[in-house]
């Protein structure tokens, strides 16, 4: 297991590198700059705009600037937003646990949804509950994310009434929020109703960015059941007369773990993706939102900060998916040896 | 555990405040973004000054509420010397600065405060000036290094600036946003404990509210300044709900989750005439839409040609399809709401015969073209695609083949600055209600050498009328110069005027007092609610 997780690590070398790179390519490739951007129609006069494109080290060659950049990376310090003036890393801090907690409830609708549906499914393979659950994640997996969170919001917040529009909490509330997860926060503030609106406002925004992974666990735990079912051992488990439910969850369950959990793990890239648009719709304050920000302004530290960051947490997710693999089957970790 | 909840006046059914105090009355804006700081000389976004400047500061002067009249401030009464060159302001006594978290003010509002507002913008030495790398939007843009040589503190309520050459918008210049007044006391605080930083974050001012928090991207809180120098807020507190998309926000107000909007979508504006509970302001907008001819093309140095394709444009048709009909037909190019506006100017009507006449003059039968469109929406123009596509088939029937450019916005502004455009869609919004920010901004020589004016076109009989409206201060003459230099603009035609768009402000019907300000900014203090 050691050795598995110290190959593994050995790659993140490469990989941060590609990153840092990529990051800092990506935004300087896009055209415009972060001075006329900000300035818009109100640009400064040529003479002011080298000044301060010079101030600010963008007129330096483009590989002194990386250099630079990763010098000061190595030392923990990923730059000052140059719109806001504050520390890319505090920023990052304050925002991220909003996406996190977005993402963690997305996903815990998604499982608790998706993955009993498969499971059904597969069990009832050619009923009607076996079309219908399909078609309806199809349905889900098909849906543009806008689309879907905005008629979202208008039959549930519109015409019923139901949920809050947008946001975290009523803008009414406003108490320190500790740990930045608004629920936890809210629950600590002893506001009469804090934590009932906290909940209230997660609803929506968790439905609409858990759909899509929603309906691909359930097809992707549908077909892996449907392999593993088909499998000997599952005879053999039903031969000796096991109960189906036993069949089903302990025995096929368990062995069609491995392709639904490396899905499970390949989706928070597509959560943080999806919290992007979800975090814009619902004016969910997020990393997602930072980032389209950042990027219309071409403000460079911010985005490139960003994406470092965010490709750590998917990297990391995905380390702990191989780890879990290894615990799931024991043979994965030992093929290593 | 600290807490600071602030209790709400009730607002439309539906709102969720489950359990909340409500005896203060609190008032909910739904705005369109977050801003990128609080220190307004620092940006050129409404969005930030509407969260900065429009509710925290004051500058020497204002603008009266729903007007462009020029009022006094922090400065009572101001006097410009003779030669133009001396513009002396009396402050106001007895100015407090807001007491924060952050910081307690031991003494009132002085000149100190004047000269440390200005001088970071413009001092090279100033540690502020250093900690933003010189980087005051529109300080720079509207080039006031070379118009301010000194500012003086004559006495403790006395400041002098120094100018370089008389300027007659001057005045109107200090009630800009980035003219707001800062503490130099909180500055030196700052800067004594290393935090510069937090001039731009944690604000400090003489407004009539003053700054409680800001949760990044989601809400900003302000309570009323109870010791406001002039009239007093009439609400407790208000609250900036940032809500970017223009439909969720309807839905917002919709719901009772906010009192106000601004910007709402065109496809919208039917719906909310149509909703109970909210009132539909609107107002024509202080700005104009315009296609600049680049002049300095050969095929566009012929006035006559110009004409013509100004008579080929259907601006009517664009009116309907591009602005949904919610907007005026721009003839002249500053706004009618501005002073001095021609009302005498005949536009140059759609008439395709009279175009093919015009270009036949002009020994041309036919030639290609380009119309660089916008990639983005602004408030003078929502859809410069669809724009360029209405204009590029009118066009087509006297024989003009247009290519329809776009490029990313930054871009688009640095290459259009540069001149690389046949014709440019492009458009201005006032900043201080003086025609002089649309004129000499968008269409004096300095501008067309500097690239701002689009047209890259420079007159010497426009630029002269120009120039003699900005060093009288006598409002007649200003007044009939800018008359003549809008008369010399329509025969010369460097632009097709397109538009003048309206601006939209739903409002809850439990909100009395609010005004549309026509540079634009959103204000409250004046409001009230039910």
């Amino acid at each position: 297991m050691f050795s598995f997780l110290f190959r593994r690590l050995l790659v993140l070398i490469p990989t941060y590198i590609g990153i840092t790179l990529t990051a800092f390519v990506f935004i300087r490739v896009i055209p415009g700059d972060p001075i006329l951007v900000m300035s818009g129609e109100r640009s400064p006069s040529p003479e002011k705009y080298a000044e301060l494109m010079h101030a600010f080290g963008f007129d330096q060659p483009l590989y002194v600037q990386y250099f630079e950049y990763v010098k000061d990376l190595l030392q923990g310090d990923f730059g000052k937003s140059i719109v806001t003036g504050r520390p890319v890393l505090e920023e990052f801090f304050e925002l991220f646990p909003a996406t996190v907690e977005l993402a963690a409830f997305a996903l815990f609708f998604a499982l608790l949804i998706g993955i009993p549906a498969g499971i059904i499914a597969a069990v009832k393979r050619g009923t009607f509950y076996d079309h219908t659950l399909m078609t309806i994640s199809l349905t889900g997996f098909s849906m543009p994310l806008f689309w879907w969170a905005l008629l979202l919001i208008v039959f549930f917040s519109g015409y019923l009434g139901w949920t809050p529009v947008s946001g975290r909490i009523s803008a009414l509330y406003f108490f320190d929020t500790p740990t930045g997860f608004m629920l936890i926060d809210s629950w600590l503030s002893n506001e009469e109703g804090a934590f009932k609106s906290a909940v209230m406002h997660l609803i929506l925004p968790a439905v609409a960015l858990g759909t899509i992974p929603m309906a691909t666990f359930a097809r992707q735990s549908r077909s892996a059941m449907l392999e593993t079912l088909g499998e000997d051992f599952i005879k053999t488990a039903r031969a000796k007369g096991l109960s189906p439910f036993k069949v089903t969850v302990v025995h096929a369950f368990r062995n069609a773990l491995i392709p639904i959990v490396t899905v499970i793990g390949l989706s928070v890239g597509v959560l943080l993706g999806g919290a992007i648009l979800t975090e814009t719709i619902f004016s969910w304050p997020g990393i997602g939102k930072w980032m389209v920000d950042s990027i219309f302004r071409r403000d460079y530290p911010v985005v490139q900060g960003g994406l470092i960051l965010i490709a750590t947490i998917v990297i990391m997710v995905n380390l702990t998916v191989d780890v879990l693999y290894g615990i799931i089957d024991p043979r994965i970790s030992k093929k290593g040896h | 555990m600290k807490k600071s909840i602030i209790a709400a006046a009730v607002l439309a059914g539906g709102m969720i405040m489950s359990g909340q105090a409500m005896a203060a009355k609190t008032l909910v804006y739904c705005s369109e973004g977050s801003p990128e700081g609080f220190d307004a000389a620092l940006y050129t976004s409404g969005t930030t000054f509407d969260a900065s400047a429009n509710t925290m500061f004051d500058g020497l002067v204002n603008f009266k509420v729903g007007t462009t009249e020029v009022v006094p401030g922090l400065a009572e009464s101001w006097d410009v010397s003779v030669d133009g060159l001396e513009l002396t302001f009396k402050l106001r006594p007895g100015v407090k600065f807001h007491t924060t978290k952050n910081f307690t003010p031991t003494r009132d509002m002085n000149a100190d405060d004047i000269i440390f507002s200005f001088n970071r913008q413009m001092d090279k030495e100033d540690p502020y000036y250093k900690e933003n790398n010189g980087n005051f939007g529109y300080w720079n843009a509207m080039d006031m290094s070379n118009l301010i040589n000194d500012v003086v503190k004559v006495d403790d309520l006395t400041v002098k600036f120094m100018l370089d050459h008389p300027e007659a918008p001057i005045v109107s210049n200090m009630a800009m946003a980035f003219a707001s007044i800062q503490s130099a006391e909180y500055g030196a605080q700052l800067v004594a404990s290393g935090k510069l930083g937090d001039l731009n974050q944690k604000p400090v001012g003489t407004g009539p509210f003053q700054f409680v928090g800001y949760k990044k991207d989601s809400v900003i809180r302000y309570a009323k300044n109870t010791q406001y120098w002039g009239e007093q807020a009439k609400i407790d507190n208000l609250v900036f709900s940032i809500t970017t998309d223009a439909s969720v926000r309807f839905q917002k107000m919709k719901a009772g989750e906010c009192h106000a909007m601004p910007y709402p979508n065109p496809a919208d504006i039917a719906d909310i005439r149509n909703t109970d509970g909210i009132n539909m302001m609107q107002q024509e907008g202080l700005n104009v839409g315009y296609l600049a001819y680049n002049t300095e093309k050969d095929k566009f140095k012929d006035v006559r040609v110009r004409k013509a394709l100004n008579y080929a444009i259907n601006k009517d048709a664009i009116k309907q399809v591009v602005f949904n009909g919610e907007a005026s037909v721009a003839k002249n190019p500053i706004p009618p709401t501005i002073w001095s506006y021609d009302e005498s100017t005949v536009d140059d009507a759609y008439d395709v015969e009279k175009a093919k006449a015009l270009l036949k003059e002009a020994g041309i039968s036919g030639f290609k073209t380009n119309i660089w469109a916008m990639p983005v929406q602004r408030p003078y123009n929502p859809d410069a695609k669809k724009m360029a596509e209405l204009i590029q088939a009118d066009w087509a029937k006297i024989g003009v083949d247009a290519e329809i450019v776009t490029f990313e916005w930054g871009e688009y502004l640095k290459r259009s600055k540069a001149g690389e455009h046949d014709t440019v869609l492009l458009g201005w919004t006032g900043d201080n209600g003086d025609p002089d920010n649309f004129l000499r901004v968008l269409l004096g020589c300095a501008a067309a050498k500097s690239g701002d004016n689009r047209a890259r076109w420079c007159n010497a009989e426009f630029e002269q009328e120009l120039q003699d409206a900005l060093l009288s201060t006598d409002p007649e003459v200003r007044t009939t110069a800018y008359e003549n230099a809008q008369k010399i603009f329509k025969k010369e035609a460097p632009w097709a005027t397109i538009a003048h768009s309206t601006v939209f402000m739903p409002i809850s019907d439990k909100v009395s007092g609010y005004k549309i300000d026509p540079l634009g900014g959103h204000f409250f203090h004046n409001v009230d609610l039910k």
